[in-house]
């Protein structure tokens, strides 16, 4: 269980531009930014937080991250009421009520040809340390991170949403990367798990797990990356359409909407509008599938007047 | 460590973005792992050790961006001198002073900015000089003088003296380049202090200056500091917001929701391995501010209203009125205008008129009183001279009843309380605090009080 940890650096995060074309290969478009917390996480032993709005790929670049350098990829949903029940481990009590049931005889032999109470304590003494064995231990995403042997990413997914109390519980796992059993022992992570905390800054985060992380910000893509993006994750399509696409969304963003469309809703406009057939865009096209790009109503409507002068200057800016 | 490093550090924390003595650790091991070039590289790696939320990034942009470049005025100082075509800087034979002409005269850096040499040696002298003490702008000067010492400018200046007492043409020409070059360094010298002082001084100055403002009586501000007061009002409302922000519901450790806790454990028999506590849900502050806009008053109005409403991700419900002799709602000017605008228009609708504070509970009374229940806190702002008119204190009483708490806050010093028409001392009874409001920091204070009653 404590052993030395294993210190090789995959070959994916060797360098910063390893990281880069690591990602690529996986469909996912990585900024320079992004590749040196990745890279950095790993070399410094370090979690990072990543915050940005809803859908510019924050939880997509743990999952890509962990298929790119083929890591076992561990998931905790952040919500409040959040213990460390559910999420460093937890005994299966209904196994141990079962087998002290079905064994309740087996142990009534056992202890039978003690004479005195005291002895029938000794034996029973070793007992305990079957029942809160490994065996009876449900481990959680954060203790299954420490124990993975090949190395893992860890997702904390919307830190949020969680407690002051799930964060001190954080600080003291991502602290030393071990986690204490008080009735097994400590496991520390034989390959410390590469971190991942993502937030959407519906709260303030607690200053200390704040100082323990690096801190990323992604934003909304400029048009060039967000061609890149497309690209990668809708193949079929063609460029004169995506260049008018990208021009479209990107002019969206700066109208007065209460939420503008992220990367998600542009690659799902995209792949939409490649299964439509479309050759370019065109207003009534536009308005047909708008409902792709803007989830509110009250965004739709307020956009609906300038949808005609949009999608004209969406076409001018894209050259056709 | 690294001295850079340090600065660079030391300058963030004068700008105001904390890097506390870990992250500095972790930029030094950040540097080790990655070196110092490429420029935008280490911009986004220490960004990301460095600053942690979206306010410390921009500052640490800025900073870095000041702090490892060349000062501007000296790229423009070396430019503009010119230099008539010869070979090189005339010899004097000393050796001191032939070290200087050369530096003086180094333009080998891009764009005839100066080269290597010359900023290390004007780095040098600066550490000696220990120009990053610098403080206030006025001191620049004499900083400036301190650095051309330490690299040596006394032995130019001795020769220059010398020439210049000297008649000959040959002479003459020496003195004048020798001249030129101490303008030159000089210059240089100049420029690199002022950005040292953009790096350290002035922050530590702004901060000063705020502090100060803050601390001031607010009927009393000149237009200048205005600006400073607001946006130091901004901050410290949202401190206050993300302070009173978390904990919306409250675990009552020791008391058994027996219910809940049956139901969690049915799989495992009814015995009970998984306690769960009964809880208090906490409300959302809501607030309503009545604001008396006569004269006397309206500074102090400004501000309690700019400091709720930038409160108002913190508070759940937020409604305002003013008077003076009639009560008006002005919750929806001062939610879709700008603030000016809106402070503008409050002013010249409500504004004129003697004040009357028994109009003000009738109306309100008669308009708004299902507005104020037993989860408001309402915030009375005035001097409570209401010209001897009928105070109605009967409304009062109702309203203190109907509401959570109300707070009174009075610009005038106690020592006025009841004198003349003033005829607070009668409704003090009612209000859960009466205090004596005159600068931001009162405000501030009153209004934590107010959120914490919700926890």
């Amino acid at each position: 269980m404590n052993e030395a940890p294993d210190t090789a650096t995959p070959s994916g995060l060797a360098s910063i531009e390893a990281v880069i074309a690591m990602l690529a290969e996986v469909g996912y478009i990585a900024t320079r930014p992004i590749a040196t917390a990745l890279y950095l996480a790993h070399h410094l032993r370090k979690p990072v937080l990543i915050e940005g709005p809803a859908g510019v790929g924050k939880t997509e670049l743990a999952v890509s991250c962990a298929r790119a350098l083929q890591f076992a990829l561990l998931r905790l949903q952040c919500y409040e009421g959040l213990d460390d029940n559910k999420a460093l481990y937890e005994w299966k009590y209904g196994k141990q009520l079962l087998y002290t049931q079905i064994l309740k005889e087996k142990i009534g032999l056992l202890v039978d040809d003690a004479d005195t109470l005291h002895g029938a304590f000794a034996r029973l003494a070793g007992f305990q340390d079957l029942f809160f064995s490994r065996e009876f231990l449900e481990p959680r995403p954060l203790l299954q991170a420490m124990e993975q042997r090949g190395g893992s990413v860890l997702l904390i997914d919307e830190v949020d949403k969680s407690e002051e109390a799930f964060e001190a519980l954080l600080l003291e796992v991502l602290a030393d990367y071990q986690v204490t059993i008080p009735e097994i022992g400590t496991i520390c992570a034989r390959v410390p798990p590469l971190v991942i905390l993502t937030s959407n800054n519906t709260r303030e985060l607690g200053d200390a797990l704040k100082r323990r992380c690096l801190h990323l910000h992604i934003d909304f893509p400029d048009a060039a990356l967000e061609q890149r993006v497309l690209r990668a994750r809708v193949p079929g399509i063609g460029a004169a359409l995506l260049a008018q696409l990208v021009a479209f969304v990107q002019s969206l963003r700066v109208q007065n909407i209460r939420k503008p469309p992220s990367v998600a809703e542009s690659v799902d406009w995209a792949r939409t509008l490649v299964l439509l057939h479309a050759p370019v865009l065109d207003e009534t096209l536009v308005r047909e599938t708008l409902g792709v790009l803007l989830k509110r109503e009250t965004d739709v409507r307020e956009i609906d007047g300038q949808l005609g002068a949009l999608t004209r200057s969406a076409l001018a800016a894209a050259g056709t | 460590m690294d001295s850079v490093l340090a600065g660079f550090v030391r300058a963030l924390r004068a700008a105001g973005a904390e890097a506390s003595t870990a992250e500095t650790l972790d930029a030094a091991r950040t540097l080790a792992l990655m070196g110092y070039a490429p420029r935008a590289d280490l911009k986004a790696a220490l960004g990301l050790v460095l600053a942690k939320s979206e306010e410390e990034k921009c500052l640490h942009d800025q900073v870095f961006d000041l702090y490892f470049s060349l000062p501007p005025e000296a790229q423009a100082a070396a430019t503009e001198a010119a230099a008539p075509s010869r070979a090189g800087p005339p010899r004097t034979g000393d050796e001191r002073i032939d070290a200087l002409l050369d530096l003086a005269d180094d333009r080998r850096g891009p764009a005839g900015a100066p080269g290597d040499a010359l900023r290390q040696a004007l780095a040098r002298a600066a550490r000696a000089a220990g120009v990053d003490e610098i403080r206030f702008a006025t001191q620049a000067g004499y900083f400036a003088g301190r650095m051309l010492v330490a690299m040596g400018i006394a032995a130019l200046e001795q020769r220059l003296a010398e020439r210049l007492g000297d008649e000959r043409p040959d002479a003459q020409a020496e003195a004048q380049a020798l001249g030129a070059a101490r303008e030159r360094l000089r210059r240089q010298a100049r420029a690199l202090v002022q950005q040292r002082f953009e790096l350290f001084g002035k922050p530590a100055t702004e901060a000063f200056m705020t502090e100060v403002t803050v601390q001031r009586a607010l009927g009393r501000l000149a237009p200048a500091e205005m600006e400073r007061m607001k946006a130091a009002i901004a901050r410290m409302a949202k401190k206050l917001a993300a302070h009173h922000s978390r904990r919306q519901r409250r675990l009552l450790r020791g008391r058994l929701d027996l219910r809940r806790t049956l139901r969690a454990n049915a799989g495992h028999d009814g015995v009970p391995f998984t306690l769960a506590f009964k809880q208090r849900r906490r409300d959302k502050p809501r607030i309503v501010a009545v604001c008396d806009v006569s004269g006397s008053v309206a500074a102090q109005v400004r501000f309690l209203l700019l400091f709720l409403y930038a409160l108002h991700d913190a508070v759940g419900e937020l409604r305002s009125f003013a008077f003076s002799n009639r009560l008006k709602d002005v919750t929806v000017p001062l939610e879709t205008l700008p603030f000016d605008d809106a402070m503008a228009l409050i002013l010249k609708e409500v504004g004129h008129g003697s004040t009357d504070y028994g109009q003000a509970w009738a109306d309100l009374h008669d308009r708004h009183w299902d507005g104020i229940d037993r989860r408001t806190t309402v915030i009375v702002l005035g001097d409570g001279r209401s010209n001897g008119t009928d105070p109605r204190l009967d409304l009062f009483a109702e309203l203190a009843a109907r509401a959570k708490r109300v707070l009174w806050l009075c610009p005038e010093p106690p020592g006025r309380w009841g004198s003349g028409d003033s005829a607070i001392l009668s409704y003090r009874p009612f209000c859960t605090s009466l205090t004596h409001c005159a600068t931001a920091s009162d405000l501030e204070r009153t209004l934590d009080e107010a959120l914490e009653a919700y926890h």
